[in-house]
């Protein structure tokens, strides 16, 4: 099948997710061709993605489409979706491709899977339900079909070479009714549903003036930070950093957790990562039972400890 | 109030006040979807057909994002405009009235509950887009997602059917003179937004303080209407198939907390995540 894929810009650089999707394109497309679609100015030279597998790269680039409206995108889509004869269309379950996915999927009238996390087998595509307690699969039964992808569902694999972008001029660019009025970037660079490694800190840190110890060790390891609900409830840690049931779901690959007794809540958001470290100083916390290593003792101080062994370990490495 | 330090600008600020006294005139007219979810304590098991969860000994509630953030920003807004109505709506049978009622506790004014068990978020955006069509509301919100299928895709099927611009995870939101300017979540950061006209917006941590019902609004909610709307026809886009319960992960490896360095050994060699 003809596949589309919109890549999301972030500050004018295609977004990491890109890679994956592209790849995940190319394995779900067969003997299918795999279109990228950028919509906006890009800092970057897109052709790049072609290593990725993108056979065809579109790009509108008006200075209308600086600002993201999620229906005026997703209009867009539905359009070169329908130019360039594809079946199915692919984007990222991400801040933005919740604000598309949908859009496309009614005005293109597709079915949608929201939040994939695998290839299908045949039309039954793997999602999670129940905030990560449970999995199953989504049959679609229509046609035409859009996916959201999660995040770091499948490793991405360079398969191709660089193609020439071609300029697209859709039939019309619909006027947004939303305005920007300011932008206010978050301090850490890595947005934590992307985020391969995550360290997380829970009440057992004692206050915020401790975050220290999570941050240093997320430095070292380039992870994102997170924590436990209480912790942004209380106002230690800003709110987009809560995951759990009612927070954020993340998968990433290494999650480290420090502090945090393990309720079923907080695992909702969390036990789907690959592997999961927990330090907490009780050896009866339930968060153990989730976990791959466990280090039963005191956060304050084995957090500098394992932060100094990666150091070494890289130092070793390099 | 720095800017009114000069004795002359008092005339200005009074107009100021004054504006502000006026524009509490304004009436609020909020839709807000409501849905319900599994206790989140609920230990998960399935039918034996493992298509639908096994409700056997669940405990049922308004889905959380749905209840403390959407719902509660919606009563706040109509409070401080002084005139308006908080309509609730959901896609559901008989048995979620209960759910309805608790939504309706918090102090939704009045409930309507289209009468279909829905099999997809497309199934409540379908049903719930024709009925609210036509009828005079300044926005519609949504949760950020329901609990139990996570999908975040109610609100911007709903806005696409509309035709109205969808904003999903706003964690603010103001309306003043019938102009809405809200956070949103950009993956890395918020922006603040102004939208034209009416929007669907979705609700998340930060745009308001759960509110616990009190006798009074329990009582209330006991005589508020909940009026059952027939549903249209529809055609199933997906279905659900297959639900299981994920791995149990082996046993946890212990290890000792004077030895970080082979913690690190494992994550790099066993664990590959080094
Ligand atoms: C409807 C609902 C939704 C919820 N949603 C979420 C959610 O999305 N996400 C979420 O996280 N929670 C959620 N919760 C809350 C959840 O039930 C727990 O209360 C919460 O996760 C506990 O946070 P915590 O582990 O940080 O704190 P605690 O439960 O207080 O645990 C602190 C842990 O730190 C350990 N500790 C103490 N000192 C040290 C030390 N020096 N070194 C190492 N360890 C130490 C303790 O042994 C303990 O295990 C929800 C609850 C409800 C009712
Ligand atoms: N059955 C329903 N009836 C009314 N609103 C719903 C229903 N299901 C979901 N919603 C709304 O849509 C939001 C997103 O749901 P979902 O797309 O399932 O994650 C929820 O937070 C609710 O506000």
């Amino acid at each position: 099948m003809n596949v589309l894929v919109y890549i999301d810009l972030q500050n004018g650089r295609p977004r990491k997710s890109s890679a994956e999707l592209l790849t995940y394109a190319q394995k779900l497309s067969g003997a299918g061709s795999v279109t990228a679609l950028v919509l906006g100015h890009s800092l970057e030279d897109l052709s790049a993605l072609g290593s990725f597998g993108a056979q065809r790269i579109l790009q509108v680039s008006t200075p209308e489409l600086t600002h993201f409206d999620g229906l005026v995108f997703g209009q867009l889509i539905s359009e070169a979706a329908q130019f360039t004869g594809s079946q199915a269309v692919l984007l990222s379950f991400d801040h933005s491709g919740k604000a598309i996915a949908p859009v496309v999927a009614a005005k293109w009238s597709a079915g949608l899977v929201a939040g994939a996390t695998g290839l299908p087998q045949g039309t039954r595509y793997p999602v999670k339900a129940f905030s990560g307690k449970a999995l199953a699969k989504v049959n679609v039964l229509t046609e035409k079909i859009v996916v959201a992808l999660t995040p770091n569902s499948i490793p991405s694999e360079k398969n191709g070479s660089s193609v020439a972008v071609e300029s697209w001029i859709p039939s019309e660019i619909p006027a947004s009714k939303i305005k920007v009025l300011s932008v206010n970037k978050n301090t850490t660079d890595i947005p934590l549903p992307e985020a391969e490694k995550v360290v997380s800190g829970g009440r057992g840190l004692k206050g915020p003036e401790n975050w220290g110890l999570i941050e240093d060790l997320a430095k070292e390891l380039g992870a994102a930070t997170a924590c436990s609900r209480p912790v942004s409830d209380i106002g230690w840690r800003p709110h987009h950093e809560h995951v759990g049931q009612t927070g954020i779901t993340i998968r990433p690959n290494l999650y480290i957790a420090a502090g945090i007794s393990g309720a079923i809540q907080h695992l909702a958001g969390v036990n789907s990562s690959k592997t999961i470290v927990v330090i907490n100083t009780d050896a009866e916390a339930p968060f153990f039972k989730a976990a791959d290593y466990g280090v039963v003792g005191d956060a304050f101080e084995v957090l500098p400890k394992l932060t100094q062994a990666i150091k070494k370990f890289k130092a070793d490495q390099a | 109030m720095q800017k009114y330090r000069l004795k002359r600008d008092l005339c200005t600020f009074v107009l100021h006040v004054l504006g502000h006294a006026k524009s509490k005139k304004s009436v609020m007219n909020i839709l807000v979807c409501i849905a319900k979810a599994p206790d989140t304590t609920t230990k998960i098991k399935f039918n034996s057909e493992g298509n639908a969860l096994d409700g056997n000994g669940v405990t049922w509630i308004v889905n959380p994002s749905d209840e403390w953030y959407a719902l509660v920003r919606a009563l706040e807004l109509k409070e401080a405009a002084g005139q308006g109505k908080v309509t609730i709506v959901t896609v559901g049978t008989a048995d979620d009235d209960s759910i309805v009622r608790k939504a309706l506790a918090v102090g939704a004014d009045e409930a309507f509950r289209i009468n279909l068990s829905p099999e997809s978020a497309a199934s409540v955006a379908e049903q719930i887009a024709p009925w609210a069509k036509g009828q005079p509301f300044d926005f519609i919100l949504t949760g950020k997602e329901t609990i139990d299928f996570n999908g975040s895709v109610v609100g911007g099927l709903l806005a696409a059917h509309l035709d109205w611009p969808y904003i999903p995870l706003i964690e603010k939101l103001n309306v003043e003179n019938g102009r809405a300017t809200m956070f949103r979540d950009i993956g890395g950061g918020t922006e603040e937004i102004e939208v034209n006209g009416p929007f669907v917006a979705s609700a998340t941590k930060g745009l308001a303080e759960q509110r616990i019902p009190n006798m009074r609004g329990i009582m209330a909610a006991r005589t508020k209407p909940i009026t059952v709307v027939e549903p249209q026809s529809y055609s199933a886009k997906i279905e659900y198939l297959e639900f299981t319960l994920p791995q149990e992960k082996g046993a946890c490896k212990i290890i000792d907390p004077n030895n970080m360095d082979e913690l690190v050994r494992l994550l790099h060699s066993e664990a590959k995540a080094l």
